[in-house]
């Protein structure tokens, strides 16, 4: 690996930025800068002067990459977009995972593909762990629901805990519904009925 | 069993037709389930719509023929049987700027002959006093916006790339960007620019109407191999298409189309926003100045859907005019091949319509020689 190599990464999720610099590093590229904030992005490009550029496919500012491409004052130097025609598979799975990269032109094939390769992995692995958050956070806000459903019924029809788990269990089955779904419904008639 | 497609759109107003066709009912009536994508950017609507993962797009007319013809990105021949819009940009200024126009301008500051001429005094006394250069943003390389701002300023004698700076901005972030001092001006379409007026931070100096009468905008961008395998459902998108552009443009209808529009997933600003825009009755000036225009934007009325090759023309001689693709009879031909009028009529069961008052040839510029897709290069050469 060339450790000179210079790579920025334009990302305003910070973690996932972070995620993608740490593995940077890990496979020897010390010259990593991030770039959040994207307010004169193109003079900010042209002042680090990169070989490499990665940028989320959620940032609207993908479009000003574009004009690097334009023969224009500017320019200091031409950049590619990697991801080209012979290379299908690899665009297909980068813009998969959300990201995509450009680099200057004359930049050997192989050493983008390791680093293409590098990014793909660690935003597959962001959305992972983000769906992963999301799926526990919303597993904890069901599972506060049903609490609070749960005691609303002991209280109303002087259940004890399991009959007031075990009635929504059985009117989930019936109305083919999941119980948060249920338990929902009970707070929220419950609170209209206050 | 209804088909299952993708389109990915750019929230804008042209993109009104996939909406309203989306939304009112005109896919499914042609048996097809459309899910609609809003996108942040043109480069990502066109790698999607290139690898396969949208079907179709709403696409901004340059990029479809700049990825025909291979040119700044990898080529893929895209076709366009549908145009989304004619017209609906218009040029936005700062109100120092403005009042320097006017200045030197006068009350002749909305002609855009004289308001470019005083743009060419302003920048040259800028020059002379060492100061630094106005900046103008435009969505895009390839864009429809880099060309009608280059147009405009040229006519009045200023070079685009050496008096001012153009610079690419995502139209969201337009109005930041003017407020903020980055950029003096900017060219975009609706509803960006009403939205700098409302905030008090721009003046829209010209309707792009008033510097072209008819000037090519999006277009519904398909791949061709997937346009040739796919003829049958590509035949019922283009009739979907054309149904809800006549729908989008009946007063009748306004209403319940800027209602639509209006939803966050959709476009998401005001619908009383939208109305201004589908009237073209536009307030101009912060001080409240409204100025109104037949032609602002249309959608479908007028044979606007149809995709008129002369458009196509015009603006590859625009990518020739400004050093981004070379002069061949070769490439003009495959850019006007980009546009299919015959997919659309055989789709829609329309014919050209011969419409009073449309300009001669095509384009009806303010100001430089009439356009003629025959002879670019005797075109070009009166601009020298």
């Amino acid at each position: 690996m060339d450790p000179t190599l210079k790579i920025v990464i334009v990302d305003e999720n910070p973690i996932r930025a972070a995620i993608l610099e740490d593995g940077l590093h890990e496979a020897g590229f010390t010259q990593v800068v991030r770039i959040a904030e994207t307010a004169n992005l193109l003079a900010r490009v042209y002042a680090l002067d990169p070989e490499v550029i990665l940028i989320d496919l959620e940032n609207p500012s993908r479009d000003v990459l574009e004009q690097m491409f334009q023969v224009s004052r500017v320019v200091k130097r031409p950049i590619a977009m990697f991801v080209d025609s012979s290379d299908s598979a690899s665009i297909q799975a980068s813009v998969d995972a959300g990201v995509s990269a450009y680099i200057v032109d004359g930049l050997k094939k192989e050493r983008m593909k390791h680093i293409l390769d590098l990014c793909i992995s660690r935003f597959n692995a962001f959305s992972r762990l983000q769906g992963e958050l999301d799926k526990t956070k919303t597993q904890l806000e069901e599972r506060k629901v049903i609490d609070r459903a749960k005691g609303i019924l002991m209280k109303a029809k002087d259940l004890t805990e399991e009959q007031a788990y075990a009635l929504m269990r059985k009117t989930a089955m019936n109305e083919n519904k999941k119980i948060a779904e249920i338990a929902q419904s009970i707070v929220m008639a419950s609170d209209l009925l206050k | 069993m209804s088909e299952r497609l993708r389109i990915g759109f750019i929230p804008l107003c042209d993109a009104a037709a996939t909406i309203i066709a989306a939304d009112r009912g005109f896919f499914a009536d042609e048996g097809l389930d459309v899910e609609l994508i809003r996108e942040v950017s043109w480069s990502n609507v066109r790698d999607k719509l290139n690898i396969g993962i949208f079907d179709a797009a709403h696409l901004i007319a340059p990029v479809a023929i700049a990825s025909s013809l291979g040119l700044g990105h990898v080529k893929v021949p895209i076709i366009a049987p549908v145009a989304l819009g004619i017209n609906g940009n218009a040029i936005t200024v700062s109100p120092a700027l403005h009042r320097a126009l006017s200045d030197e301008a006068g009350a002749g500051v909305s002609d855009p002959l004289k308001s470019a001429q005083a743009l060419a005094r302003l920048v040259a006394k800028r020059k002379a006093k060492g100061e630094e250069a106005f900046t103008f943003g435009m969505t895009f390389p390839f864009s429809t916006h880099n060309y009608h701002l280059r147009y405009w300023m040229a006519a009045g004698g200023v070079d685009p790339d050496e008096d001012v700076r153009l610079v690419v901005l995502p139209p969201p972030y337009m109005v930041d960007s003017l407020t903020n001092k980055q950029v003096d001006g900017f060219c975009v379409g609706a509803p960006w620019n009403s939205v700098a007026v409302d905030k008090g931070v721009g003046h829209i100096l010209h309707f792009m109407s008033e510097i072209f009468a008819s000037a090519g905008e999006k277009v519904l961008g398909l791949r061709q191999t997937w346009a040739n395998e796919n003829a049958d459902t590509a035949a019922r998108l283009i009739r979907a298409h054309h149904k809800a552009g006549l729908f989008t443009d009946d007063p009748a209808n306004r209403e319940e189309v800027c209602a639509i529009l209006s939803v966050p997933s959709r476009i998401g600003v005001p619908a009383e926003v939208l109305r201004r825009t589908f009237t073209g009755r536009l307030k101009v000036s912060p001080d409240g100045a409204m100025r109104e225009s037949s032609r602002y934007l249309w959608i479908g009325k007028n044979g606007a859907a149809r995709p008129n090759p002369v458009h196509a023309a015009w603006l590859y001689a625009q990518m020739v005019r400004w050093r981004q693709a070379p002069l061949s009879p070769a490439l003009l031909a495959e850019a006007k091949a980009v546009y299919r009028p015959d997919l659309y009529d055989a789709a829609s069961g329309t014919t050209q319509q011969t419409i009073q008052g449309e300009p001669a040839d095509g384009i009806g510029a303010f100001a430089g020689p009439a356009f003629d897709d025959k002879d670019l290069a005797k075109y070009l050469a009166a601009w020298r």
